[in-house]
């Protein structure tokens, strides 16, 4: 297939209706919500427009720094667990039948359908005291009596990994399956074992999607509102949630929407520092 | 080849019907009378969708569409940036107080006109919504008590206190409302322990209720905001105390799971829904008909005896025998929420909350 540089105008009309969509999507109201940031909160009540910074220092405390930095922490947490499992895995189904494969994608695919509070109630009730998990340790012998392992850091960990795993999956397969089985084969010929040529053929040449799939899992995680709820105690709560708080049941709109503006800078930020390392590496 | 013919003749009058609506929408309203309200989803809107609602439009000719409504604030959001856009999701919402409070800042309710409501007489004052000067923003419509509750296969004793929150032998035991403004947790520890409400008039007396509140945090296993969530949690037993309501509590009881709702000696927290109606809506007059019907007497014994709430309007006024009254409501002086502390000091109070229980 050839591929030429589009020479004429009509040659990026193709490019209208995605550019259309993102605009009226996504740029307009990304747009009002950053204007609502610097409305004025009138308590008790609603917003007037007005231009203050009021709703950015409020969130300017080191109350909202602890939270914002334990929801970063989590989404990092939730990609690098999501990767660390997703890349062996996939990397073993690429080299497995055809048919089986198929089984296992359809299951992947059919978690998806799955719905966020699905996964929140279904978690919890397997890690409950009264109908979860430790009853079968129990039964097993291997417990002296059954307990509760929610609400916990593990249990949100643990949900969060879920829901995203597919998604790492579905990122991570196509470029597995690209991958030229010469390169191990020529590495295991040298006298490589199978888990060395992983680690030091498969992993380096998969780097640039290995990192992309970090950064797309890590902002996937951090949008989270529902399972540090449904599985962890208060501290697990995400800055997710408690814009939430504020815009649904305070209807506190503005000092939502600059919590917002913030989060999205913040995580801006991160990937664009993920990616100017990974440039560098690439140049050294 | 019929079947064909009668799907264009239909669509064909499925056109012509939505041409002649748009063209004459002021006869169609005048034949056809309906009116939107709103009413908490689930359990609460079945009840009055089988058992108030039929009985409304037979009386009045007046169909209702009932809309579910998310509780708490969510849907006071809704409203109002619904009617920012000249748009009302619902006529008529039953409103709680805080709620009602804050749309009140907006002028989001429009007054309601107490000489059209011929029931008015029946109704207790402290149902009766007012705007600061006096127009009435809403019409009580029902009242619930919150109340302490226990699964009955894990306490044997029905506890008598709200003190039993604080008591360090229920630890990791308990489910409590996530929101400082639907919990009152305030109210309740001034009452229990500051020897009344009184306690949140100053910010030093809120801040030392603040400081007495923590010491629960080490006893809850769960703030939640979704109903749900605690009722199965607490018919299994995995969560078997916390606050809740009483109304759908006894009903789970009725039902032969195992919990109980006890009124402590302090008092349940006594909280109420107004009847509002939108300042968007374009259905007035048959919002104040429909207010009037349900203030009646007898329509809040129904409500009471088929929903579990308390009624609105004066106890002699209805034919409540002492044995339904027991069962919603109770002789114990009940804990009024400090309303007045949401509206003037909701956002300092919600950051000291969310500290408080985050932190």
């Amino acid at each position: 297939m050839r591929r030429e540089p589009p020479q004429t105008l009509g040659d990026y009309s193709p490019l209208l209706f995605p550019a259309a969509m993102l605009t009226i999507f996504f740029v307009v109201p990304f747009g009002t919500m950053i204007a609502v940031s610097f409305f004025q909160r009138q308590q008790g009540g609603f917003y007037t427009p007005a231009f203050v910074y009021d709703n950015y220092a409020r969130f300017l405390s080191a109350f909202f720094g602890g939270v914002l930095g334990f929801s970063l922490m989590l989404a990092i947490a939730v990609a690098i667990c999501c990767v660390v499992l997703a890349l062996p895995f996939t990397y073993l189904l690429t080299r497995m039948a055809r048919s089986v494969q198929v089984v296992w994608l359809v299951a992947l695919l059919s978690v998806l359908s799955l719905s966020e509070v699905i996964i929140g109630f279904a978690w919890s009730t397997l890690f409950s005291r009264t109908a979860g998990i430790t009853n079968i340790l129990v039964a097993l012998g291997l417990m002296s009596e059954a307990k509760a392992l929610t609400p916990s850091f593990a249990a949100v960990l643990t949900g969060m990994v879920y829901q995203a795993f597919p998604y790492t999956v579905l990122v991570l397969f196509p470029a597995l399956v690209r991958l030229d089985p010469t390169l191990t084969e020529a590495a295991r010929t040298l006298g490589a074992s199978p888990l060395k040529a992983f680690f030091t053929v498969v992993v380096p040449a998969l780097r640039n999607t290995i990192t992309a799939t970090l950064i797309m899992v890590f902002i996937f995680a951090l949008g989270s509102y529902l399972l540090p709820q449904l599985l962890g105690r208060p501290q697990h709560w995400t800055l997710s949630v408690l814009i939430t708080d504020q815009a649904i049941y305070q209807s506190n709109m503005p000092f939502a929407a600059a919590m917002a503006v913030f989060l999205v800078l913040v995580t801006l930020g991160l990937v664009a520092l993920t990616v100017i390392a990974g440039r560098k590496g690439e140049a050294a | 080849m019929n079947i064909n013919s009668i799907k264009r003749r239909t669509l064909l009058g499925a056109g012509l019907a939505g041409a002649s609506m748009l063209a004459m929408p002021t006869v169609l309203r005048a034949q056809d009378r309906s009116l939107k309200v709103g009413v908490y989803g689930g359990y609460f809107k079945d009840s009055f969708d089988k058992n108030i609602f039929p009985e409304f439009t037979k009386a009045t000719g007046i169909a209702v569409e009932s809309v579910a409504e998310p509780t708490g604030e969510a849907w006071l959001v809704q409203l109002e940036q619904a009617a920012r856009a000249g748009q009302a999701p619902a006529d008529v919402s039953m409103m709680s107080q805080v709620a009602m409070l804050k749309g009140q800042a907006t002028e989001l309710w429009t007054p309601i006109d107490m000489a059209k409501i011929k029931n008015a007489s029946n109704l207790l004052d402290r149902f009766v919504n007012k705007y600061p000067d006096g127009r009435v923003a809403g019409v009580g419509a029902v009242s619930w008590y919150i109340t302490l509750v226990t699964n009955t296969n894990v306490y044997k004793e029905a506890p008598t206190s709200w003190a039993a929150f604080w008591d360090p032998a229920n630890a990791d035991k308990l489910g409590l409302l996530a929101l400082v403004s639907n919990s009152f947790l305030l109210e309740v520890t001034a009452k229990t322990f500051m020897g009344g409400t009184n306690a949140l008039d100053t910010e030093e007396g809120i801040l030392k209720t603040f400081e007495k509140l923590a010491e629960v945090k080490p006893n809850v296993r769960l703030w939640y905001r979704d109903e749900a969530q605690f009722e199965q949690a607490l018919k299994s037993g995995e969560i078997p105390m916390g606050q809740y309501y009483h109304d759908v509590t006894g009903l789970a009881a009725a039902d032969g799971h195992p919990v109980r709702s006890t009124f402590p000696k302090e008092g349940g927290i006594q909280d109420s829904g107004c009847w509002a109606l939108s300042r968007a809506s374009q259905k007035a007059e048959e919002a104040h008909i429909f207010i009037d019907y349900m203030c009646q007497p007898s329509i809040q014994a129904t409500l009471s005896r088929k929903v579990g709430t308390s009624p609105t309007v004066k106890r002699e006024s209805t034919d409540l025998t002492d044995k339904e009254f027991s069962a919603v409501s109770s002789d114990i002086e009940p804990i009024v929420p400090r309303y007045d502390l949401y509206q003037t000091k909701s956002d300092w109070l919600n950051q000291k909350w969310t500290e408080l229980i985050v932190g």
